[in-house]
């Protein structure tokens, strides 16, 4: 039996699915793909993070992925890292992205993860950390810096409150280590698309198909893919093999690169809007 | 490796998971993992392979000039009246630091793993001339990535690099010190793990790192260890290094980890003052947490961000420190101190007119510290301290501080 059914019977509550679970169901009962766009929390403001994820819940995105701003992601190209740095500089602190997130979550109809650093999860304490994004409304994370064998006491707690445990696999992950990924994962399966970093890219891997369908054979969780996804050729390419696909840096540099909120919403929206309709139609 | 290890005792760690008591273990992502673990694989297999050993051992003799000499600093020793203090000279290293000795080590491995490219961080840039002479000598091509505060601090090791045929990347994020030039090499092995191998310059990074640097630089240690015994019929009374990353300190303080007679000094930088973003102390003033791969003493704010430090000296100039020192710390084993800018810049001048040595001005605050300890000692006793570098990258440096010319 998969990890995630044992997830979903686990608890007090005969029926307690994270609120991304529900999402897939959904999402699968319709025959449909997860647009999944990430957005830096607090770059440049708070005010405007909560605008664009109100904006893109109404373009139809599935779930949205929030970046906690962290000093030294190494796992970032050079657009995510400045608009950490970005956010950071405003001088923005956890708590305040938790109060923003918790006024916004109400608001949207798809559920938020968060994408956060292990250092920040182990100085707050993974407990501490599970409960504030609970309150706040985030449904899951993913930590892209825990690997699988480092993840037993913050899976634990995940499993405890319904929050989603995402882990991500490779290109350079072999295939006994991908299952073993999948059984400590809840919510959905990163699928990172290249060997790299973070940042918009013109092709991807020919091998990735084949990667990912391996996978989908042997786990019933949903997988999405991310990292380098930026144009509508890319979504209809992969959209066949994947639950659902994750758009940052596309979506991180538009907003950027505006001259006002008003623009940078607009920006996110089009591209968003793009991208959710090049993955909708075959 | 020296001797026989008890099997639970300090010379045995890490464990399998890289783990110094609640120190260490692996946190980076997982595109990483597989090098890490082809990394550890063939380490172990080199570690047990004597032509390995025999082809680094010829290397350390011929091409670094091993073993460094240990050194009575007599005229330093007379004028602080109290314990003799002596010198591990690494300074006389091919490369003018101890940093060559674990350059070469990772470079073989680097042959021996198949891998064709090679990219290094560095601070004060010793690391990145020993690596990009490794390179050199074994006809690698080599990337190292620099801070652009390093790169003005440093120009002399920039230049070296250059002409090595080494490609010096200045990284601009950031407090664009080692820090970032840490952050700078990890994302470009990201993209690159395929071909190519990391070699770290410090006992920092995810497993294996942190306890392969320490072996490769155990020969310091191993080295002084027996010098001491030939010297003096006896082992010193105490050893004192100064720590960064922790690289010179763990490999001369690891041969004598079980010799709880040698009472064991790291010395980190002290910077301005006590002040948070003053100074570069995770040990002295840090909490635990996770940079760059690993759990350890590190100076972060109460969200998990990385703190600023300072120091004079660049390759002190660093947020996090080696796990096994903070297991030693933690242990009771070795005692942590630091020292500020100035008392670090005092002992360089008093090593330079004293021993007519110029010592790197990271070694320099190791010596002031190996001073005041001597101090309090009697002159029958033995502080042996490892002088990690030679100072001429510092010379520019100083000049300026001092508002001279160079």
């Amino acid at each position: 039996m998969p990890p995630w059914q044992l997830v979903q019977v686990s608890g007090d509550n005969v029926a307690s699915m994270s609120s991304i679970d529900q999402r897939f169901d959904e999402l699968r009962k319709a025959g449909k793909k997860a647009f999944i766009p990430f957005l830096t929390a607090g770059d440049p403001s708070l005010q405007l993070t909560a605008r664009l994820l109100e904006q893109l819940d109404t373009c139809g995105s599935a779930i949205g992925e929030v970046g906690i701003p962290y000093s030294d992601p190494i796992a970032d190209g050079p657009v995510i890292q400045a608009s950490y740095t970005r956010a950071l500089d405003s001088g923005i602190r956890i708590k305040d992205i938790f109060r923003t997130i918790g006024e916004v979550t109400p608001k949207l109809k798809m559920p938020l993860v968060s994408m956060v650093s292990y250092s920040i999860i182990q100085r707050i304490g993974s407990e501490q950390f599970v409960n504030d994004a609970l309150v706040a409304g985030f449904a899951g994370a993913i930590v892209p810096d825990l690997l699988v064998e480092e993840a037993d006491s913050l899976r634990t707690i995940c499993r405890k409150h319904d929050f989603s445990l995402i882990h991500l696999v490779t290109p350079t992950t072999p295939q006994d280590r991908m299952l073993r990924i999948a059984e400590s994962s809840s919510g959905f399966i990163y699928f990172v698309s290249i060997t790299g970093i973070t940042g918009e890219r013109s092709e991807l891997p020919a091998d990735l198909l084949d990667k990912v369908q391996w996978l989908r054979e042997r786990t019933d969780l949903p997988i999405c893919i991310g990292f380098g996804i930026s144009q509508p050729s890319h979504v209809k390419l992969l959209s066949p093999v994947a639950d659902g696909l994750i758009v940052g840096s596309a979506l991180v540099r538009r907003a950027a690169e505006a001259k006002s909120a008003e623009q940078s919403i607009a920006a996110v929206r089009d591209l968003a809007n793009e991208l959710i309709s090049a993955m909708q139609t075959p | 490796m020296s001797g026989s290890v008890r099997a639970g005792s300090p010379a045995s760690l890490p464990d399998t998971r890289g783990r110094f008591g609640q120190f260490g273990g692996r946190f980076v992502p997982e595109t990483l993992t597989r090098a890490l673990d082809e990394l550890v694989a063939e380490y172990e297999s080199a570690k047990a392979d004597a032509s390995f050993q025999s082809q680094l051992d010829e290397l350390l003799k011929t091409f670094v000039g091993r073993p460094s000499p240990l050194y009575y600093a007599k005229r330093l020793s007379e004028k602080t009246r109290g314990a003799q203090i002596w010198f591990k000279r690494e300074d006389l290293n091919h490369t003018g630091a101890h940093k060559i000795n674990n350059t070469l080590g990772q470079a073989l491995l680097t042959l021996r793993m198949g891998k064709t490219r090679v990219i290094a961080e560095t601070g004060a840039g010793q690391h990145g001339v020993a690596t990009a002479t490794a390179c050199a000598h074994f006809g690698l091509p080599c990337v190292v990535y620099m801070g652009a505060e390093d790169v003005r601090r440093q120009k002399p090791n920039v230049f070296s690099m250059k002409l090595l045929g080494a490609e010096v990347r200045p990284v601009e994020s950031g407090s664009k010190t080692l820090r970032d030039a840490v952050n700078e090499a990890m994302r470009d092995w990201m993209a690159s793990v395929e071909d190519t191998h990391y070699i770290i310059g410090s006992v920092i990074g995810p497993h294996p790192f942190p306890a392969m640097v320490r072996d490769f630089q155990s020969v310091i240690g191993r080295e002084a260890r027996s010098q001491s015994l030939d010297a003096f019929q006896r082992l010193p009374d105490a050893v004192v290094a100064c720590v960064g990353g922790g690289s010179n300190a763990a490999g001369m303080f690891f041969p004598f980890i079980e010799d709880s007679d040698v009472k064991l000094l790291g010395v980190e930088a002290g910077g301005l003052s006590s002040v948070p973003g003053q100074h570069a102390s995770p040990l002295s003033y840090g909490s635990p947490g996770v940079l760059h791969g690993s759990y350890s003493y590190v100076m972060q704010d109460e969200d998990g961000q990385t703190s600023p430090v300072h120091s004079i000296s660049a390759g002190l100039d660093y947020p996090g420190v080696g796990p096994e020192h903070s297991y030693w710390k933690d242990a009771g084993r070795v005692t942590y101190t630091q020292c500020q800018d100035g008392q670090a810049l005092e002992a360089f001048d008093q090593v330079a007119r004293n021993e007519g040595i110029l010592p790197a001005l990271e070694s320099s605050h190791a010596v002031a510290k190996a001073i005041e300890l001597a101090s309090q000692m009697s002159s029958d006793e033995i502080v042996l301290v490892c002088l990690s570098g030679r100072g001429d990258k510092d010379a520019a440096e100083i000049a300026r501080l001092r508002g001279q010319d160079y």
